[in-house]
């Protein structure tokens, strides 16, 4: 059950707005873009993010974190989701924490944690090998050598790959393609003679990477968790992971929706301004209503995650099909709405719709997330 | 001539007359749309332009008087099929064809028929549209560029936007408000004049694809002769409306270029894979399966139209076909990126085809088909109260 957000969540929802909008609004992200950032983030805007607290905000404080959980990361991501923010937040901060939260053992998550939480290494993790996702589909290889492992296959779609210092790869020891048995968890220095990252440039101008294990040598200590064993926990981190991207969607929905409101005021034709026509009244209010949904879908997934819900990926499933769709009608609805000038990359409502396909993308389309949430009800 | 005997003919001329790289896939840069700037990369592109157009096919329908083919609804449609057997390519891309020839056959005068049309047959003059201005979009009859009456010319001044390739046109024709002092539609005609006339600058609008085939266009103190005022002053919007049944309909995929389409079926396999013979994700093979219909059924709509069409122009039942066609291309665009999944989401460098690559600018560009020549909203209102004659609530 959700629980009301407390004082210290509504202060830290005050703070996380006035930074973001202060130092990493849409103009960052288009000013990044148009210089062609090596990193795609601004590094010095990360380190007082880390400050802040938000690389350590889901951390439990046994492990330097600050144990303030879901709800409390879920606002900070609908600020930095409204904005288009770009940082490492969902690689590192999100999938990565929940991956070594749910996979590695108590040492493993005092060492790893720790550096997630101070902010200094950046550990992405690579799980996606084809063009959709489909996480127990995984055919890349790890082979058991004398001294530990050797890893061969290839990664696509690896949020942040390019600028993680570590990355953790999600590679097959046994079974085959579709087995939740017989996957394995590699941590891997981004120094490794067998690994090659490519930058992708994605139409959203965010960071993924595409990545090439070519006999990538190994020690045994490089395994997380027990070996052939990590599906399950590597299904929770991304069930975790699908509720926050959901709750960063939530943000970029409400924005893109709160412009086209605002400019059915503005924008006059006619004599008058076009939001009094009714037939656009009532594509604005059945947005509205869609969005209202999505509210209260996202609040309940983040709970479900801070309270160890058994409803975990039905929810996960809800959130991420109805943010998808719901994004992808918005966003459609805005650039319409706002005619010629939603069509120039001079506006910002643009730059909203490249983000929200690849949001849609991003940990299972809304079409996998629905023929998931009917295998979880049983028909 | 009967119909059979007709594609006799035209099978033979063809084969006869369409050089051979002609009937393989146009390259985006061999792409011909005439005018004094116009490059021929490739030198048989030149060739089968002249070659058609001496024949009057660039504008099959037009009379022969001036310079076009002269050909019924019957024949033009076999020499549509003709062309599709062999996969010829396009000789001729041009609005002057497509929108402003249709409206000065029907509403010019001999003197500008006789001047203009051959000249757009050939390929000769490269046309742009000046229509839409900042504070006149939907509301086009709003338009606020003034043309002053000086005599001999008019004086205009004003900015126009969305003006398709304003930087490679020769001229443009365009609507300007020489009465200010009427109701709205009753102030506005239609006039021609050569994008080198002094007073007239263009500036690209750089669009979410990427790409830039829009401009905005500043009209200063542009003077323009009184011979290029085509019917009378003050009936330009009638003109306008016309061209844009023409325009509506081209956009909505009749009459104008014929597209490459992009079709998720073709290519659902590659990405998706296959199961039992089906494609691997049921839902998905149940979407494109739908789409594929709509698409079929316009087909067979578009095909039934032309064939039924009695001479002239189409009336307000092109905002249908403006309409259906955009929506639908969009819907496709967007089933492409749900088949291609992260492929479909590059935007350069590697890691990406070039087919995938361009379909992501695709994809972009199609967003702007349902706002261009008449927004959707727009095609609706028109279906709601020309077509269905529902009553209008914004006249008390």
């Amino acid at each position: 059950m959700v629980k009301p957000l407390t004082e210290e969540h509504k202060l830290l929802q005050k703070s996380a707005k006035d930074f973001v909008a202060e130092k990493l609004p849409v103009a960052n992200l288009r000013k990044l873009r148009d210089e062609k950032s090596e990193t795609g983030y601004d590094a010095d805007l990360w380190r007082e993010m880390v400050e802040l607290g938000w690389a350590s905000i889901n951390i439990p404080e046994d492990f330097g974190g600050l144990g303030f959980g879901y709800q409390g990361l879920g606002l900070i991501l609908e600020e930095t989701g409204r904005e288009l923010s770009a940082s490492p937040l969902m690689s590192n901060v999100v999938l990565s924490t929940a991956v070594i939260t749910e996979a590695a053992s108590q040492s493993t998550k005092a060492e790893l944690l720790g550096q997630i939480a101070g902010g200094e290494t950046l550990i992405a993790t690579a799980i996606d090998e084809g063009t959709h996702h489909d996480p127990m589909g995984i055919t890349c290889k790890a082979t058991a050598t004398e001294s530990g492992y050797r890893l061969d296959g290839s990664k696509n779609f690896v949020l942040d790959g390019h600028t993680a210092d570590k990355i953790i790869v999600a590679a097959r020891t046994s079974g085959e393609s579709g087995d939740e048995d017989g996957i394995s968890l590699f941590l891997l220095d981004k120094e490794n003679k067998g690994l090659q990252v490519n930058r992708l440039h994605m139409v959203d101008s965010r960071n993924a990477a595409r990545i090439i294990l070519e006999g990538a040598e190994v020690g045994k200590d490089a395994l997380i968790g027990e070996e052939g064993k990590a599906g399950p926990a590597l299904n929770k981190a991304l069930d975790i992971a699908r509720i926050c991207v959901a709750a960063e969607m939530l943000g970029a929905t409400r924005k893109a929706f709160e412009m086209t409101i605002d400019w059915l005021k503005e924008r006059k034709q006619f004599g008058v301004a076009i939001g009094t026509f009714q037939a656009l009244q009532h594509r604005a209010a059945h947005m509205f209503s869609e969005i209202e949904l999505c509210k209260a879908v996202v609040e309940e997934g983040l709970s479900a995650i801070d309270e160890d819900s058994d409803k975990l990926s039905l929810l996960a499933s809800l959130a991420k099909a109805r943010l998808g769709e719901t994004l992808t009608l918005v966003s459609n609805e805005a650039v319409q709405l706002h005619g010629g000038i939603g069509v120039t990359d001079e506006h910002d409502i643009g730059l909203y719709l490249k983000r929200a396909r690849v949001q849609e993308q991003t940990f299972g389309s809304s079409t996998f997330h629905q023929d998931r949430y009917a295998t979880i009800k049983g028909y | 001539m009967q119909p059979e005997q007709f594609r006799g003919e035209t099978r033979q001329w063809l084969e006869e007359n369409c050089p051979e790289s002609m009937r393989t896939p146009m390259p985006e840069d061999e792409t011909i749309w005439g005018g004094r700037n116009q490059v021929f990369k490739n030198p048989d592109s030149k060739v089968w332009l002249d070659r058609m157009a001496a024949k009057g096919w660039t504008a099959p329908q037009w009379p022969k008087e001036y310079g076009g083919g002269g050909l019924n609804a019957m024949e033009a449609a076999i020499l549509r099929q003709e062309l599709g057997r062999i996969k010829a390519r396009q000789p001729l891309m041009s609005f002057g064809i497509w929108m402003l020839g249709p409206a000065l056959l029907e509403y010019a005068s001999e003197e500008q028929k006789k001047h203009y049309l051959p000249q757009i047959i050939r390929g000769e003059i490269r046309w742009c549209q000046g229509y839409s201005e900042p504070g006149a979009g939907s509301d086009l009859a709003g338009l606020q560029t003034r043309a002053e009456n000086k005599g001999d010319h008019y004086l205009v001044n004003g900015q126009k936007i969305w003006t398709s390739y304003a930087n490679y046109s020769d001229w443009m024709f365009c609507l300007v408000r020489t009465d200010p002092d009427v109701p709205k539609h009753n102030g506005i005609s239609f006039v021609l004049f050569d994008m080198q006339t002094a007073g007239v600058e263009t500036r690209p609008i750089e669009l979410i694809s990427g790409s830039s085939p829009f401009c905005e266009t500043f009209l200063t103190d542009v003077k323009v002769p009184k011979e290029n005022l085509v019917g009378k002053e003050g009936t330009g919007w009638t003109i306008a409306k016309a061209l844009l049944q023409h325009e509506r309909t081209m956009i909505g995929g009749m009459g104008g270029p014929r597209q490459t389409v992009r079709d998720p079926s073709q290519i659902a396999e590659k990405y998706v894979g296959k199961k039992d013979g089906k494609l691997a994700d049921d839902a998905l093979r149940t979407k494109i399966a739908r789409l594929e219909m709509d698409t079929h059924s316009f087909a067979l709509t578009t095909e039934k139209f032309m064939r039924e069409a009695k001479a002239g122009r189409p009336g307000p039942a092109a905002s249908m076909f403006k309409y259906y066609g955009t929506e639908m291309n969009k819907r496709r665009m967007e089933l492409m990126l749900e088949v291609m999944g992260t492929k479909a989401l590059g935007w350069e460098g590697e890691g990406f085809a070039k087919g995938e690559l361009d379909l992501t600018r695709t994809w972009l560009r199609s967003k702007g088909n349902s706002i261009e020549g008449g927004t959707t909203e727009v095609q609706l209102n028109i279906i709601s109260k020309r077509v269905l004659g529902l009553p209008d609530g914004s006249k008390k």
